[in-house]
């Protein structure tokens, strides 16, 4: 069996590929944690809990209703974002003019109650969530074998990535929206509706959550503890990459996805720590993330 | 809240710490003082700094062990390992506040969560916490080698003189000029730095005092409740404190005291009735305090106090304009407290 640093290369490529899975969930969250601070200027501590709402919405889709995985692809990021829409509406709106610590503990409380419900409904083991048929089985590259469904995962969650970066740099609606980030109140005077804008951006990005979560519910167990675990390590990336880019957000995700991969191989005692080691050495050099600029 | 009314409130809340034990159930009131203590040292840092700290669980949870480790295994006397875990946790502070004070506003409250995390499996991992068991059974000993601990009356007095201790160091913090500049850093920092004061070194004192506050609290707790686990250092502890600050009310003297009491009792009472519900409600309290009333229950009160102060200030005023030709004065009352109120 062909080696590499003594390590079988099989092993070395499953755990690769399993770390740029992890890593696309980072990306597409940080990605919407960025888009959603850009715009309401709050640290949406809820991500998590929308992304475990997309697991278990694709979960009970499937189980009470018996829509597949292809539909609750497209209905369930739908769904959360109209549920976002409302949150925005109900409560979110009320925070603008605060200190943005406010935004950080209300979405903090939203997070504590959308858990406690899936978990007093469900309890804290995990559901497993079948492959869909179609991305069964495993290709075989030459070098290594390829789970199909690890690798639609990678090529959804950057095609979205991509999609989102060229809905919000190259498009018309894209350029309100940066207007609106960097000056609200002179791209309302243009006669552009802002407070719509905010409230569909932040549909948008817990929209992005759930898609990610809809993805995730085959690879990890579908449980409400899900998403708290993911969103810390997600702030994490967020701080290592800055929110200046969108481009930034998806390098970072990716990078530590498989840097956390490559630590279960050969250091496994540091992998669940060394995200959170390489924010603190990047806090060292960069305060301000390799990819922000300085405040 | 005028000097005299506060010093009144204290010497209510002494009496009232005496007699409790003869109350309510010692250990109750020994976990409301603990997290109480644990809430002032955090609103140290979130209602007189402005820094939200939002992994503060870990130096609580790490005193906690550290406590319990040296007492179980090194065999320390209770108040040698409180102490010792205080220290560990100023050190933890040290560590983190250097990195974290280096961002602001919402960076810092993810970078501590985040450092926070790192340390939840830190204490996950390594064989001296005992992983997911925690360390059980820590004999509380004899304080000073002749009281009893093991009496839950004695240890309720050892708790409450720590919190009196704790309480009184903060405000005494609050008070003297460096509390002044710590003010000055939350309504504007820049002008702090302008005016050729170091802010990061004062941001960075207020972090590594807090977190050794939280220490003494999570040392104390671990005696108490003889055992040391990873839910101490989990976020959700952390989150709790924010709760407990938030509803008090932020920058209030009292604030803290209140809230813990609140929450810690609202668990107690509901943990077995509500089962997975309890974080809901806590949700609900937290976006409830958030939307609606931001100044939390102590300074809504002194808000209150306030607004009747100027009401009768005003008539008064009013009945001396009437009377006429008499010299006004004395209208200044209240100074501090009305400021402090408003995180």
């Amino acid at each position: 069996m062909a080696t590499l640093f003594d390590v079988p290369l099989s092993a070395l490529t499953g755990q690769l590929m399993l770390g740029l899975v992890n890593g696309s969930f980072y990306a597409i969250l940080s990605l919407g944690l960025a888009v959603i601070f850009g715009m309401l200027r709050i640290i949406n501590f809820a991500h998590g809990a929308f992304f475990m709402m997309g697991a278990f919405f694709s979960w009970m889709c499937l189980n009470y209703f018996g829509v597949n995985y292809w539909w609750s692809l497209l209905l369930v990021p739908l769904t959360v974002g109209i549920v976002g829409v409302v949150i925005e509406r109900a409560l979110l709106q009320w925070l603008y003019k605060l200190d943005h610590l406010y935004g950080l503990l209300l979405t903090f409380g939203m997070a504590l109650i959308i858990e406690g419900v899936f978990r007093n409904e469900f309890g804290v083991s995990g559901q497993p969530y079948a492959v869909p048929e179609a991305l069964k089985g495993a290709m075989n590259l030459g070098f290594m074998f390829l789970p199909v469904y690890r690798g639609w995962v990678i090529v959804a969650s950057l095609a979205v990535c991509a999609l989102t970066w060229f809905m919000i740099e190259r498009t018309r609606l894209g350029s309100y929206l940066r207007a609106a980030t960097e000056n609200p109140a002179l791209t309302q005077a243009f006669g552009i509706n802002v407070p719509v804008m905010v409230m569909l951006t932040y549909g948008f990005g817990v929209a992005l959550a759930s898609f990610a979560g809809v993805l995730a519910a085959p690879v990890l167990q579908v449980s409400p503890m899900m998403g708290s675990q993911l969103i810390i390590v997600v702030f994490a990336v967020v701080v290592i990459g800055g929110m200046g880019s969108i481009f930034g957000a998806i390098i970072t995700g990716l990078s530590l996805g498989v840097i956390e991969g490559l630590a279960k191989l050969f250091y496994p005692e540091v992998s669940a720590t060394i995200v959170f080691i390489i924010m603190a050495i990047v806090l060292l050099f960069r305060p301000a993330g390799l990819f922000g600029r300085a405040e | 809240m005028s000097s005299r009314t506060r010093l009144l409130g204290c010497i209510l809340l002494l009496i009232c710490g005496a007699i409790v034990p003869f109350a309510i159930y010692p250990i109750l009131a020994m976990k409301v003082l603990c997290f109480a203590l644990f809430a002032c040292a955090f609103n140290l840092l979130l209602g007189y700094t402005g820094l939200l700290s939002f992994g503060h669980a870990v130096f609580f949870g790490a005193a906690a062990y550290v406590s319990a480790y040296s007492i179980k295994v090194w065999g320390f006397p209770p108040e040698l390992g409180i102490l010792t875990a205080v220290v560990a946790a100023a050190v933890l502070g040290l560590g983190f506040g250097l990195l974290a004070i280096r961002c602001s506003g919402i960076y810092f409250a993810m970078i501590t969560l985040a450092l926070a995390q790192m340390m939840y499996f830190v204490f996950l991992q390594s064989p001296f916490t005992g992983g997911e068991d925690g360390l059980q059974g820590v004999q509380r000993g004899l304080l000073f080698g002749f009281i009893d601990l093991s009496n839950d009356v004695n240890l309720y007095y050892l708790v409450f003189a720590i919190f009196v201790f704790g309480f009184w160091l903060i405000h005494r913090v609050i008070q003297s000029p460096f509390g002044q500049i710590l003010k000055a850093i939350r309504e504007n920092e820049s002008r702090v730095i302008s005016l050729g004061y170091q802010a990061a070194r004062y941001k960075l004192l207020a972090f590594v005092l807090s977190a050794a506050l939280a220490g003494l609290a999570g040392g104390t707790k671990a005696v108490v409740f003889q055992f040391a686990t990873l839910s101490d250092a989990h976020w959700q502890t952390s989150g709790e404190v924010v709760l407990m600050t938030l509803l008090g009310g932020l920058g209030t003297v009292f604030g803290p005291l209140i809230g813990a009491a609140i929450v810690v009792t609202l668990q107690n009472a509901l943990a077995d009735k509500v089962g997975a519900l309890l974080p809901v409600i806590m949700g609900v309290i937290f976006i409830v305090c958030v939307l609606l009333f931001r100044r939390g229950i102590a300074g809504e009160f002194a808000a209150f106090y306030q607004s009747r102060l100027a009401a009768r200030r005003a008539d008064a005023n009013r009945r001396k304009s009437l009377g006429a030709s008499r010299k006004g004065g004395g209208a200044r009352g209240a100074d501090g407290s009305a400021r402090e109120a408003n995180p």
